[in-house]
């Protein structure tokens, strides 16, 4: 298809973020579109998770405008974003530590449902909203841990579960930050195994994740951005961001660089 | 036909124990001292507020040290209405209480639920506070530091002035309070139990993650904040009667710090924790004055030792306890 033609679905234009008188994100602008699983790379510190901060409304540029579809959304706040569907999971586990599998996949889908201001009826009675959670717990392979409180599940787990959590809203755009730090590398693949037929099973339209592990990036991505010091250093597809020799060793650093031209070399 | 492990299932005997206090309350006027059924008409009227407190306070995590400001505008409520416009009908004094609270509650709630922890904490004492200086300054409406007085009234059109005011307090009173008790914490239940009481919960354990999952966090919090208020206003409109006259002493910080002593004491991790608790600190505090005129030293070290010992409370330590038997067997 022509790339001209998709449509665009979370887009960037000319973003500007400074902490003071650091400037985390330099005149950022892309587009993501409709059915594309986009990585965002780069070393610590380029502005990748300011960057998915901005993009979510958790905080407001300095300069700059995001759009969701045609809507301006820069600044919208967390809240309003996702009732818009866009969803996002978080770098470090961010889950409600005292609630069940079953209740922490609820109040994504009591939110979603509207039903929040419901004060009186029976939550564990609902059968629309239980039977979705478990559906979810399901796709994720967390209904046998239904019961178990979100703080004593392993770290991989925890982190599938804030994931889960954001996939029940249901969103047409989720942005994951890091979905698979923290977690054995023997799990790592299984975890962005579930997240892509999940995200198929759910009817996601677009992906965007941050993430360091290189291998999980050139597998699973449609197409790469590459960031340094606040600024879009490559954005093109696997395929290019391999090939671009500087790009590659700026963003990715020596160890990865070497990895990658010994890869090369090998085929 | 139930099967008796059907009966004896830990939700039906939950549910026994429950009914089983609940008769047992019901017939301490039959047997025990006129003075001991005063102490217990005075927790009812504190067990409504507590249970709304704890909404606030327990489920989404919210600590108010002004909340004796609801308690004081239910008061207050009875005794302009039974004073000053010959109202007598106690349904009608619940009704404008809740009313008033629910107004009040709103508009001070909107200004406090942008605030959370210490800033919260000291915005609803500085509305206590300043709600105390409203009531002993304008004395003459409020009649100052003196109060005013609340005379007694109709329990379900009933013109009960004909008895003895220690019979009625501890027999028609007690029973009316009573169920109005029963019929609130049932309410409670329900709510802490509904989809929106999961949004509280999840708004207490983390506000950001509740937010970006569609949770809308202050409002959430302003509905909490509305209904712990309308909760505090029935207890203090019929703690108003009971006590005969209400004076601004009831809106001043430390009668707030009583409610969050009382949810501590109890434990605000459990439902019926501050119900516990307001029975305890009520019964203590009446046993400890009658022994040493320092009490209040007495409560502070109690306070001192649970916050560092037991911060569970009461029904965290026998939560417990329970815990470690199961594991045990």
């Amino acid at each position: 298809m022509n790339e001209e033609k998709k449509m665009a679905i979370l887009s960037a234009s000319d973003l500007r973020k400074y902490y003071g008188e650091f400037c985390a994100l330099d005149g950022v602008s892309f587009k993501i579109n409709e059915g594309e699983f986009v990585s965002i790379i780069g070393p610590n510190g380029a502005g990748k998770t300011t960057l998915i901060n901005v993009l979510t409304g958790l905080l407001t540029p300095n300069t700059g405008k995001v759009f969701y579809k045609d809507r301006e959304i820069t600044g919208i706040g967390p809240e309003k974003l996702s009732k818009l569907g866009v969803a996002r999971s978080f770098q470090l586990v961010n889950i409600f530590p005292n609630f069940t599998v079953l209740e922490f996949l609820m109040v994504a889908i009591v939110s979603r449902l509207g039903k929040g201001t419901n004060f009186y009826s029976s939550l564990l009675r609902n059968q629309e909203v239980t039977g979705e959670a478990l559906e979810v717990a399901k796709l994720f392979g967390l209904e046998e841990k239904k019961n178990v409180l979100a703080k004593n599940l392993p770290q991989g787990d925890k982190k599938l579960l804030d994931v889960a959590s954001a996939f029940a809203l249901q969103p047409e755009v989720i942005l994951l930050d890091e979905p698979t730090s923290g977690v054995s590398t023997s799990e790592k693949n299984k975890i962005m195994e579930i997240l892509v037929s999940a995200s198929k099973e759910i009817g996601i339209k677009s992906i965007i994740q941050v993430e360091h592990d290189m291998d999980i990036v050139f597998s699973f991505s449609d197409r790469i951005i590459a960031m340094h010091q606040g600024k879009i250093l490559a954005d093109a597809t696997p395929q290019e961001i391999e090939k671009n020799e500087e790009v590659v060793c700026t963003v990715l650093g020596q160890k990865e660089c070497f990895k990658i031209f010994s890869t090369l070399l090998k085929r | 036909m139930k099967t008796w492990q059907e009966i004896t299932s830990l939700k039906n005997v939950k549910i026994w124990v429950l009914i089983i206090i609940g008769l047992f309350l019901l017939g301490i006027p039959l047997f025990a001292s006129q003075f001991l059924n005063y102490l217990m008409l005075t927790f009812f009227a504190y067990a409504i507020t507590v249970i709304g407190f704890n909404l606030l306070f327990g489920y989404t995590g919210l600590l108010s040290f002004g909340h004796a400001l609801f308690m004081t505008v239910g008061a207050y409520t009875a005794a302009f209405l039974t004073g000053k416009f010959s109202v007598l009908y106690m349904e009608a004094i619940l009704v404008v209480a809740v009313i008033i609270s629910s107004i009040l509650a709103a508009l001070i709630g909107a200004i406090c639920v942008r605030y959370i922890k210490i800033y919260f904490a000291m915005l609803t004492l500085a509305f206590g506070m300043l709600f105390y200086t409203f009531l002993l300054k304008f004395y003459y409406l409020t009649g100052g530091d003196e109060g005013m007085r609340v005379l007694r009234p109709y329990l379900l059109g009933f013109n009960l002035s004909e008895i003895p005011k220690m019979q009625y307090l501890t027999r028609s009173y007690y029973i009316y309070t009573f169920v109005i008790l029963v019929i609130l914490t049932f309410v409670m239940w329900k709510i802490v139990s509904s989809p929106f009481g999961l949004c509280l919960k999840a708004i207490r354990d983390n506000p950001e993650k509740a937010e970006y999952l569609g949770v809308s966090v202050k409002r959430y919090r302003w509905y909490a904040f509305i209904i712990s208020g309308a909760y505090a206003a029935i207890g203090g409109a019929l703690l108003a009667p009971a006590i005969g006259q209400v004076d601004p002493g009831l809106t001043y910080w430390t009668h707030s710090g009583t409610l969050v002593f009382m949810t501590l004491l109890g434990g605000f991790e459990n439902f019926f924790g501050p119900l516990i608790g307001g029975i305890v600190y009520i019964f203590l505090q009446d046993k400890v004055m009658s022994l040493t005129t320092y009490w209040r030293f007495i409560f502070g070290a109690i306070l001192a030792f649970l916050v560092i010992v037991a911060p569970g409370g009461i029904a965290g330590v026998v939560s417990s306890l329970v815990k470690k038997e199961k594991r045990d067997e």
